[in-house]
């Protein structure tokens, strides 16, 4: 195909930028700078221009204008990963960072070879949580930081480490950085305050605080070389191969720091011995990162009154336990009961069965108590951060604490949470664009949210109304439900059947060969089905579709609960990505009883049908579930559909489409029920020829769903 | 390897070399006295922490042939006790490992017993309460249990489902015995006494082993069990890499998630 001309693009690029152009900036800079590429690079810069203009025109006007930087530095699949990276980040973090991505294509470019090689944190980080979980202590989260440190509750680690030329060794640089960070929390760094302390009286300002940093990764790295060799043998590795000149080796410094490499040596060792060296540079190392006082004492504060409280409370209920009677009955306002100090204590003891060589004992009146397994891990929990239970943590909680609550108020999902921007308690979803033909990561934001049950005067009408039909539909989903039969003539079994052996009998008699299936066997059927009823809560199902709806799902119901099928029922509805909502009707495991029916007869038209995130929400919990037979049953009226323009059409369809291929993925089974005479349009599309009904009458919707179920698990 | 083989009744089958258990708490003399007592016994525990060992032991010390039997599913009442079967034209009974054990007065041991049908578990009632019989209901017989007959029972109440929990009226009958992991110490001798490994690795996998249990509920339905770590010792005594050897004998055997499969082989290598 022929080129563009100059004159041609700038044409066709005014008509999606135009909202990003004024009469001091057109596209005419861009165009003739396209010009010069051939067709099919003009093509794809002008097809992404389209689809990025979809979401922001700024951006597509960026990416316009440095896509002729980009293609003359990279091939167009490095450019495409390039566009996709800033997207991303626009994804998340707004149109600032992404235009800076595009901005900077020559740093991208240049990064490209390291980004290659190099490891990605959101590949590994599931790895390393376990590996961190599992070396000892509390469990550590691990998340992507612009610096590396922790804060005690999270390894902050670099979202790419590309420092090594192959992957596997990048890995380990990684694992090094969390396993550093690990050691800081297990062997003491932080333990009792002492550093802390050091910092918050401005003995240590920032060039010092990196020395004693230093100087306990020295310490931290003998206690690793004493217990884990083979961890302390790739450490070493990558510091031979990333800091070749460290001046570890010279004798002097060596000298130095060996009082940090006796085992017994802790934080104030590494503290009175960078004073003692005053201002020396601390030498480099590949993992150390840097140490972030602040955020540990925040994360510190919080967690010691959580901690302290939930075992103060743990105390009060072992005195409960031994005395027959809850403490302090007396005096509902006291937070703690200082005459219970003197009945409790703890002793520190040897204990070669224990992994880590001790173990502290809980004394009440002079006895050994054994705290049940969450007061333990809370135990060890601050015996992590104070290297004891502090003696001020010995008394037991009042009548006061438990109104309080641990550590401040709980969390309510349904008040101050259930706001767009708080995304607390929240689950994040994955949403397929189609345009890009990628996920975008975490892009929906989704939370369950109680129904309101309602009077059940309209079950008992619709019982009424469908008196008739529901005993009949009764009498076929019992002659459906699963019973033990006999069968006959088996090979074995656990009774002899006689007629087979009349048979044999004579056959032997007769010459002819004797069979051995001679036996009966009990044949338990069971239905082994767990089905998942997807209800559309939106805007456009008031009224009659919402009544004939809730009548389906009473009728269905009344089946399900006769074949004895483990069923939930959840609605759904959405305003935007930040609020996709699902409620909870029924779950599994609730029983079918008066407050699920005054649910269903809550079930009301909420905003709009964004159906991708409940699909994966609602599949996640049904591939919970062990049945041989998973079902998710959708009952809708449309296509779906969301506020914003973009959902509308084909990238909803396109996302929904997508969402049910990771259900199936899941050894779901979804099936459609629509209202919606143009389901047959995309339905087939979206679930598969043959996964969807649609009902033309509304009214006949109740009379249809518990046939369909029949038909769909028989 | 040279091998003599044997074929013997179950039985027939005397344990006669002491199998080698290092008791964790008071369980033999428990069980003992459980046994003079004629009361039947449950061994609770989770797996691969030396309960069926106890059992071989047991046996060994008490003198009493040890018929086991692994419990499944399909496992009926007839498996049990006894069934019919058509030999040469005629029908004949076969007792099943259960009548077995009670007419030899040995020791029947029903491992994992929660995994058969509930309607079987229902036929050792008689025989785990004072009655000590056994009704052959095919036969029109009941088979009363001589005195060193013993019943044992064994189930994990960690991992099953909840479908498949042990019944009020049969965990009732019996006598408990809880078992778990030995402490360290201890299982460091385990480990060495089993596989004849140095002290030194054998530390390490107990160490290992500790590493795993972390990991239970984490992505782990258990951690690694006493009898892994000896399988993992004795292969790292004949020769294996001990790095290849906690991965085929601990980290496979644990899971099938590859992250987690990475993860369990990482904690390996850094204590090797």
């Amino acid at each position: 195909m022929r080129r563009l001309t100059a004159v041609e693009l700038e044409e066709r690029l005014d008509v999606h930028l135009d909202p990003a152009l004024s009469s001091r900036r057109t596209a005419a800079r861009p165009a003739a700078d396209l010009a010069a590429f051939p067709r099919r690079k003009q093509d794809f810069v002008l097809h992404w221009g389209a689809v990025i203009a979809r979401d922001n025109a700024e951006l597509a006007y960026q990416f316009t204008a440095f896509a002729p930087q980009a293609m003359a530095l990279m091939d167009l699949e490095s450019v495409e990963s390039w566009l996709l990276y800033a997207m991303d980040l626009y994804d998340k973090k707004g149109q600032m960072p992404a235009i800076r991505a595009f901005q900077e294509v020559a740093d991208f470019a240049a990064n490209q070879q390291e980004k290659l090689a190099g490891r990605a944190l959101e590949d590994c980080a599931g790895v390393l949580e376990r590996f961190v979980c599992g070396l000892n202590g509390r469990p550590l989260k691990i998340l992507a930081g612009e610096r590396t440190f922790t804060d005690t509750e999270t390894c902050f680690l670099p979202p790419v480490v590309g420092r090594l030329p192959d992957k596997e060794a990048n890995f380990r640089l990684y694992k090094a950085m969390a396993v550093h960070q690990w050691a800081q929390n297990w062997y003491g760094t932080w333990r009792g305050g002492v550093l802390l302390e050091a910092v918050e009286s401005a003995r240590l300002t920032g060039a010092d605080l990196a020395l004693v940093h230093a100087l306990e990764q020295v310490r931290l790295d003998a206690c690793i070389a004493r217990d884990f060799p083979g961890l302390h043998r790739d450490m070493a590795a990558l510091r031979r191969a990333l800091d070749p000149d460290a001046g570890e080796a010279d004798p002097h410094w060596r000298a130095l720091v060996a009082p940090l490499e006796e085992p017994r040596a802790d934080v104030g060792v590494s503290l009175g011995l960078a004073a003692r060296l005053g201002a020396r540079l601390p030498l480099p190392c590949c993992y150390r990162g840097e140490l972030d006082p602040a955020s540990v004492r925040s994360r510190l504060e919080v967690r010691a009154a959580l901690e302290r409280d939930r075992f103060r409370i743990a105390l009060a209920q072992l005195l409960e336990d031994r005395d027959g009677a809850a403490p302090g009955e007396d005096r509902p306002e006291a937070e703690t009961l200082p005459e219970t100090r003197e009945r409790l204590g703890i002793r520190r003891q040897e204990d070669p069965d224990s992994p880590d060589g001790v173990r502290f004992e809980l004394f009440l009146d002079g006895n050994p108590v054994a705290p049940p397994d969450d007061v333990i891990s809370t135990m060890e929990s601050i015996i992590q951060d104070h290297g004891e239970i502090p003696p001020e943590y010995l008394v037991a909680a009042g009548p006061g604490l438990y109104r309080r609550g641990v550590g401040g108020e709980a969390k309510d999902a349904d008040s101050a949470w259930a706001g767009a921007y708080h995304e607390e308690g929240a689950f994040l979803y994955d949403e397929w664009d189609m345009s890009r033909q990628h996920h975008r990561k975490g892009w929906c934001v989704l939370r369950e949210h109680e129904v309101r049950p309602e009077d059940p005067a309209f079950y008992h009408r619709t019982l009424r109304k469908y008196g008739g039909l529901i005993k009949s539909i009764r009498r076929t989903f019992e002659v459906l439900r699963g019973e033990d039969r006999i069968i006959k003539r088996q090979h074995f079994g656990e009774d002899v059947d006689i007629d087979a052996l009349v048979d044999a009998y004579a056959d032997v008699h007769a010459g002819l060969e004797m069979t051995d299936r001679l036996f009966t066997r009990l044949h338990k059927d069971e239905r082994h089905i767990a089905v998942m009823l997807m209800v559309d809560m939106s805007g456009s199902t008031k009224g009659w579709i919402n009544e004939a709806e809730r009548e389906a799902l009473i009728l269905l119901c009344e089946a399900l609960d006769t074949l004895g099928d483990r069923f939930a029922i959840y609605g759904f509805s959405g305003w935007t990505r930040k609020r996709c909502e699902v409620y909870p009707v029924k779950r599994f495991g609730e029983p079918y009883d008066d407050d699920a029916k005054a649910r269903i007869c809550g079930i009301n038209p909420r905003d709009y049908t964004r159906m991708g995130a409940p699909i994966r929400h609602l599949t996640g919990i049904l591939a919970e579930q062990e049945a041989r037979t998973k079902l998710l049953i959708t009952l809708s009226d449309g296509k779906p559909d969301d506020y914003d323009h973009q959902y509308r059409g084909e990238y909803g369809i396109e996302d929904t489409r997508q969402a049910l291929f990771e259900a199936r993925r899941e050894g779901v089974h979804p099936f459609c029920i629509t209202i919606d005479e143009q389901g047959a349009d995309y339905l087939p599309h979206m679930y598969g020829p043959a996964n969807f009904t649609v009902i033309a009458d509304v009214t006949r919707l109740p009379l249809k769903v518990s046939d369909i179920y029949r038909k769909l698990t028989s | 390897m040279q091998h003599v083989l044997r074929v013997l009744r179950p039985e027939e089958y005397f344990i006669v070399d002491e199998p080698y258990y290092e008791p964790v708490g008071d369980e033999i003399a428990v069980f003992e006295a459980a046994y003079q007592n004629g009361l039947p016994i449950l061994l609770k525990g989770p797996t691969g922490c030396g309960k069926t060992r106890f059992m071989e032991h047991m046996a060994w010390r008490l003198k009493r042939p040890l018929i086991t039997v692994s419990c499944h599913d399909d496992l009926t009442s007839s498996d049990l006790v006894g069934r019919f079967l058509v030999k040469g034209g005629e029908t004949i009974w076969v007792d099943g490992p259960l009548a077995r054990a009670v007419r030899a007065g040995g020791i029947c041991y029903l491992d994992e017993v929660v995994e058969a049908r509930k309607d079987t578990t229902v036929v050792i009632h008689p025989l785990a309460d004072d009655r000590r019989v056994l009704p052959m209901e095919k036969l029109g017989e009941l088979l009363e249990a001589p005195d060193t007959f013993c019943l044992a029972i064994s189930y994990n109440p960690g991992y099953q489902s909840v479908l498949k929990d042990l019944k009020q009226s049969t965990r009732q009958r019996f006598v408990a015995l809880e078992f778990d992991y030995p402490g360290s110490a201890l299982e460091q001798r385990i480990v060495e006494k089993e596989s004849g490994i140095d002290e030194g690795r054998a530390r390490q996998l107990v160490k290992f082993a500790h590493m795993t249990r972390n990991l239970k509920g984490q992505g782990l339905d258990e951690g690694a069990s006493t009898r892994l770590l000896v399988h993992a010792a004795k292969l790292m005594v004949s020769g294996v890499d001990p790095v290849v050897a906690c991965r085929s004998s601990i980290a496979q055997a644990l899971t099938d998630d590859p992250d987690m499969l990475t993860a369990v082989n990482e904690l390996s290598a850094s204590l090797f």
